[in-house]
């Protein structure tokens, strides 16, 4: 009990008050939400309940349809995603009113946490591969990096493919994406299975619809932008993003084009707000 | 054979959820004038089974039937009402009734009773009274309602229609196990949005 205290230091949603076969559990805590693991209808399917409470500091009014509208914006888009094909978990159920939305529960690790467990494994391989290499005289660094680089060009696959049905994520990072592994295929060697998997995009709480191609190359500057932060070592493999993009729809190229402008002057058009 | 008890997750223990199917229904006619009448003896979600794809896909009408009740927020007279409404994935309640209600053309039907206490009735009827209500009422084969029996009744072209499925970019080059679950899952999430 006093372990799900200490994960319900905030008040849960009434909807999680109520019984269930396994408690939920809090995963994340972010400025205007929160997400907890749960079920839905079976104790056997997992969910995942993206929780926006109220906001004290707001007038009530106003809070409530801020967040009923938020909270219908983001199911929307991901019901359309999901019709379209762009790869993104599935809308089970939504209480606007009461800021609730359950999604489908996408397994794996967020893409961050796999390239990040993959360079670290490398770099212990070059050590350990060190002396075996002076041996054998023979590195083979270009085949090394290929699961990395096919990783990135699938990531620039799913955004060019949200972006190819009207939609702008407005967070993209590597940890706005999961690595769900594939159906029936086995962890084979755990590091080989490090980059493995289907992309699925998550986190759709900033997403807007636009075919602009500003939007859509400010997109993926925030996105290059946060790869350089949070994987400065594998920088230079964020090319092969833009060439997954680049095949992933036929407006990619202008979109790349634009993003070239968005380099120079930065993710606002304005200098106003 | 007897009704199917459900548990389901984040309901309290008071309500409790029972579902059951029958086959070749003969007085589906007979059931549907009961409930426009709304003879209390029959309040059941008479649900017409060639509408429904999935037992999950039940399940999450029932589910959202149950928070509108929870919640005071019954926008038809009761939660059984409120569940053949939960199937739509609009607003409008008589399109609804005519979609995944009962009606005289109705063949197989898909049953489902909440039972919680209420102030004019504290203790519910027990499953086996409201089965052997069901059994004298309905004209028809009780079947376990599995998602293979539910498969045999459902009629793909209505609810492809239903739940706009038809030309859904994602259902391209799917197999067939893929596209039945592929259309289940976006049928959830338009019973979950209803149009908004």
């Amino acid at each position: 009990m006093s372990q799900q205290e200490q994960e319900h230091q905030f008040p849960p949603p009434k909807v999680l008050t109520y019984p269930s076969a396994t408690s939920p559990l809090l995963i994340t805590q972010g400025a205007e939400g929160r997400l907890y693991k749960t079920t839905y209808l079976l104790p056997t399917l997992p969910c995942a309940l993206k929780y926006r409470p109220p906001k004290p500091y707001r007038h009530p009014t106003l809070d409530a349809r801020l967040t009923r509208a938020r909270i219908l914006a983001e199911a929307r888009v991901l019901a359309r995603c999901r019709r379209d094909g762009v790869p993104v978990p599935a809308v089970y159920a939504v209480d606007e009113g009461a800021g609730w939305l359950m999604m489908e529960w996408i397994e794996g690790v967020p893409v961050r946490v796999g390239i990040n467990a993959w360079l670290g494994e490398r770099v212990e391989r070059e050590e350990e591969d060190g002396e075996q290499q002076q041996q054998h005289g023979s590195g083979k660094v270009g085949e090394d990096q290929e699961p990395l680089a096919d990783v990135m060009r699938r990531v620039g696959a799913a955004v060019g493919k949200l972006h190819k049905t009207g939609i702008v994520h407005g967070d993209l990072t590597t940890s706005n994406m999961m690595l769900r592994p594939r159906e029936g295929h086995g962890q084979g060697s755990e590091r080989e299975s490090l980059l493995e998997g289907e992309i699925v995009l998550i986190d759709f709480g900033l997403a807007t619809q636009s075919a602009h191609e500003e939007d859509r190359a400010v997109d993926l500057y925030v996105l290059e932008r946060a790869f350089g932060s949070t994987h400065p070592r594998a920088e230079s493999f964020f090319d092969e993003v833009l060439a997954g993009y680049r095949e992933s729809f036929k407006h990619a190229p202008q979109v790349l084009k634009k993003l070239e402008d968005v380099r120079m002057r930065g993710r606002k058009r304005s200098m106003l707000g | 054979m007897s009704l199917e008890e459900i548990r389901l997750e984040h309901v309290p223990d008071t309500h409790r959820v029972y579902v059951g199917l029958f086959r070749a229904v003969s007085n589906a006619g007979y059931l549907q004038s009961q409930l426009v009448a709304r003879n209390s003896d029959f309040e059941y979600a008479f649900i017409d089974a060639s509408s429904v794809l999935s037992r999950l896909q039940l399940l999450a009408a029932v589910y959202k039937a149950l928070t509108v009740l929870l919640d005071g927020t019954l926008k038809t007279p009761n939660v059984h009402s409120e569940i053949v409404c939960s199937l739509s994935p609009s607003n409008n309640i008589s399109e609804a009734y005519r979609r995944w209600g009962i009606t005289d053309t109705t063949k197989d039907v898909v049953i489902v009773k909440v039972l919680f206490p209420t102030e004019s009735r504290p203790q519910p009827p027990s499953a086996s009274e409201v089965f052997s209500h069901l059994t004298e009422a309905v004209k028809g084969t009780p079947a376990p309602l599995t998602d293979a029996e539910l498969a045999e009744c459902t009629d793909w072209p209505k609810v492809r229609k239903y739940y706009k499925l038809n030309g859904a970019p994602t259902l391209d080059g799917k197999d067939d196990a893929a596209k039945t679950r592929e259309m289940g899952l976006l049928a959830l999430g338009g019973m979950a949005l209803r149009g908004l």
